[in-house]
């Protein structure tokens, strides 16, 4: 996994809400055994029409609207746990999505492959579209380390959470597998200890 | 300190946990299937390291098979690669695979049940959102993804921060015509489709009490629909009388000792929840989906809402149905039996009995595919696949089939299918198709009539 940095870029709204895992990659497409290459298949659905050619009011399609920071509806990434969406929008360039919330599975697989979930209150992700839809061009600050969301033009800043162990694992490059492989001999000693593991074993 | 059934199961398997961090949880049984797996198997290998037990694991294969002559070799050839590659996978790291043929095959959902490796009180994974399903037999059961199923492959563990708890109970006994797969899709639409989301839900009262495993299962299967981790039900008689002489329960001695420890896990009287939200069963009606999440669902003598909001309007429109419009009535052309929803013995039991002796409309094609091969023989044993095949539907071979158009089963874009899978998103079950989720009952009165109809009419 890649350090993540602090980004600096335009914004790409898709106002959609309850966006689900279906509709991020389609399940046609889940049949690789690799994690390259979903990202010309994000959105296929929305983005391509039945015989391949672009939709082309798409905003992943116009010229419009650009940049590593996806801005979306409510509850987004629900449905199926395919961690290939978290690959799709990453492999696009996708680096932080910004929702008023996410889905648990998909929020951890976005966290193990370093794309940022930035959680914002309802009432500021309406403002954020607005905003975005009249100024293409503005630019939002997403820093990770300072916990903040900042729409530069504007000079407003909002913080945001994350798990403090999950935002270390992200600015270090690190996932979660490093810390486990540690705990070997906990792990032995937890299953000669454990009645139920002698119980069902 | 009083404790949830949640809790208890959950301290049980808390190795450590790490200060203002996750908590490392001890995963007792991980279920592998050939789509969320391969890019795990990958990673263990690049980073050269083995898996950890493989007895922990129980594997096969079900959403990328095709259910038509699963004894010949896969036409698909990507789809073909994907299932070698689990065939290769499982040999390389001495992982048992209930692969196509095996007597054990079937969706991962349907088969760990019935051979008796979900029991209660475990932690179970899997690289599939419907692991709640498990939850029925008082386990914690979540679906993960694949950088976690590589995880649990290498260590057996996994890093969570300690979630939410919701109480749901359902109190009542629900009228003639009306099941476990109505309740459920009343109950998310009423809390929405991210009504639960960051918590566990615990299912509990009358309703749920008089349910039979396969019902609960299909509660407990649905509450990833509601946003949950998981769904959780409290084990008892009914729960001990499953998994009885299952092939891979306890038997003997051990059997008692698991006995009595299961018997302790239940939530205690004065423990608390986050959220408490209770419904009466009475008031359930059979169910249809209009729309393309869980949450939008009516009871069939309902109109559907009138919202003014952008992405309910896209909804109705992928749906071609207008703001007002009742669904009974409407024709359909396809009806899909089956999914990790609804494939169990008892599921093809309940639609046998309707279409006994009645044909389905000449205009539908109707689908019917077991969850396992086990849920197939006992079918073919009791006579269940000729009452299916007199009345003209489609009995396949068990897998995830038209639930997730990943197969060869899909339906046609702009096509209607009343289905007993989970999801009705845009395109789930096929590039434009139209997807209306209901009971087993409902769709095989569909299936009948060619239209959607309120089954009770038709029940004695």
């Amino acid at each position: 996994m890649e350090k993540f940095e602090t980004i600096i870029s335009n914004v790409v709204p898709l106002p959609a809400e309850n966006i689900d895992t279906d509709q991020i990659i389609p399940a046609r497409f889940l049949k690789a055994t690799t994690k390259e290459g979903f990202g010309q298949n994000l959105f296929a659905d929305w983005r391509y029409h039945e015989d391949g050619s672009v939709v082309t009011d798409f905003v992943l399609n116009g010229d419009r609207y650009s940049g590593k920071i996806l801005l979306a509806g409510k509850n987004f990434g629900c449905g199926s746990s395919r961690e290939h969406a978290a690959w799709a929008l990453y492999d696009h360039g996708f680096r932080v999505v910004i929702s008023s919330y996410f889905a648990d599975i998909f929020r951890s697989n976005a966290l193990n492959n370093g794309l940022l979930p930035v959680r914002v209150s309802e009432a500021f992700l309406k403002q954020m579209f607005r905003w975005v839809e009249a100024f293409p061009s503005a630019k939002v600050k997403v820093d990770l380390h300072e916990q903040t969301l900042e729409l530069l033009d504007l000079g407003v800043k909002k913080s945001f959470e994350i798990p403090p162990f999950k935002k270390a694992c992200l600015l270090n490059g690190q996932d979660d597998m490093h810390f486990l492989l540690n705990l070997k001999e906990e792990v032995i000693e937890y299953e000669k200890t454990s009645k139920y593991m002698q119980l069902i074993n | 300190m009083s404790r949830t059934l949640f809790d208890k199961i959950w301290d049980a398997h808390v190795i450590r946990t790490i200060e203002d961090g996750p908590s490392v949880l001890y995963i007792d049984k991980h279920l592998v299937h050939e789509v969320t797996s391969p890019q795990a198997f990958a990673g263990l290998e690049k980073r050269g390291i083995g898996v950890a037990r493989v007895k922990n694991i129980m594997a096969t294969v079900d959403h990328n098979v095709p259910t038509i002559n699963q004894h010949l070799p896969i036409k698909d050839l990507i789809s073909r690669k994907q299932v070698e590659t689990m065939e290769t996978n499982c040999k390389k790291f001495g992982i048992e695979l209930y692969g196509l043929g095996h007597l054990y095959q079937g969706i991962v959902h349907v088969i760990a049940p019935e051979l008796g490796i979900t029991l209660p009180g475990m932690t179970l994974v899997c690289g599939d959102s419907h692991t709640s399903t498990h939850g029925a037999f008082g386990t914690i059961s979540f679906g993960i993804g694949t950088s976690e199923v590589e995880q649990v492959l290498a260590t057996q563990c996994l890093l969570q921060e300690k979630p939410k708890q919701i109480k749901i109970e359902i109190n009542g006994k629900t009228s003639n015509g009306v099941s476990a797969k109505d309740v459920i899709l009343y109950v998310i639409s009423e809390l929405g489709t991210g009504g639960a989301t960051g918590a566990f839900v615990e299912f509990c009262g009358s309703t749920i009490r008089q349910m039979s495993m396969e019902e609960r299962m299909t509660v407990c299967n649905m509450s990833i629909e509601m946003g949950a981790r998981g769904g959780l039900i409290a084990p008892d008689e009914i729960t001990f009388a499953y998994c009885r002489n299952k092939p891979f329960a306890p038997k003997g001695k051990k059997w008692h000792a698991a006995l009595e420890y299961w018997k302790t896990l239940f939530t205690d009287a004065d423990a608390t929840f986050d959220k408490n939200f209770s419904f009466n069963a009475e008031a359930v009606a059979p169910m249809i989906t209009y729309g393309t999440n869980p949450g939008m669902g009516i009871n069939i003598n309902e109109r559907i809402p009138n919202h003014n909001e952008t992405s309910f309007e896209r909804s109705l429109e992928y749906m071609n149905f207008s703001k007002g419009d009742k669904l009974k009535g409407k024709k359909v052309n396809w009806v899909f039996i089956g999914s990790c929803t609804n494939s169990r013995i008892e599921d093809l039991r309940i639609v046998a009995d309707f279409v006994k002796g009645k044909k389905k409309a000449e205009w539908v094609n109707a689908l019917i595919v077991p969850g396992s091969r086990g849920v197939l023989m006992q079918a073919q044993a009791e006579g269940i696949d000729q009452i299916l095949l007199e009345a003209g539907f489609v009995l396949r071979e068990p897998g995830c089939s038209a639930c997730l158009a990943m197969n060869d089963d899909k339906i046609p874009a702009g096509d209607y299918c009343v289905s007993t899978s989970n999801r009705n998103f845009e395109g789930r079950q096929g590039p434009g198709a139209r997807t209306l989720l209901a009971s087993p009952l409902m769709a095989a009165a569909a299936a009948v009539y060619g239209e959607i109809t309120d089954v009770r009419e038709f029940l004695n």
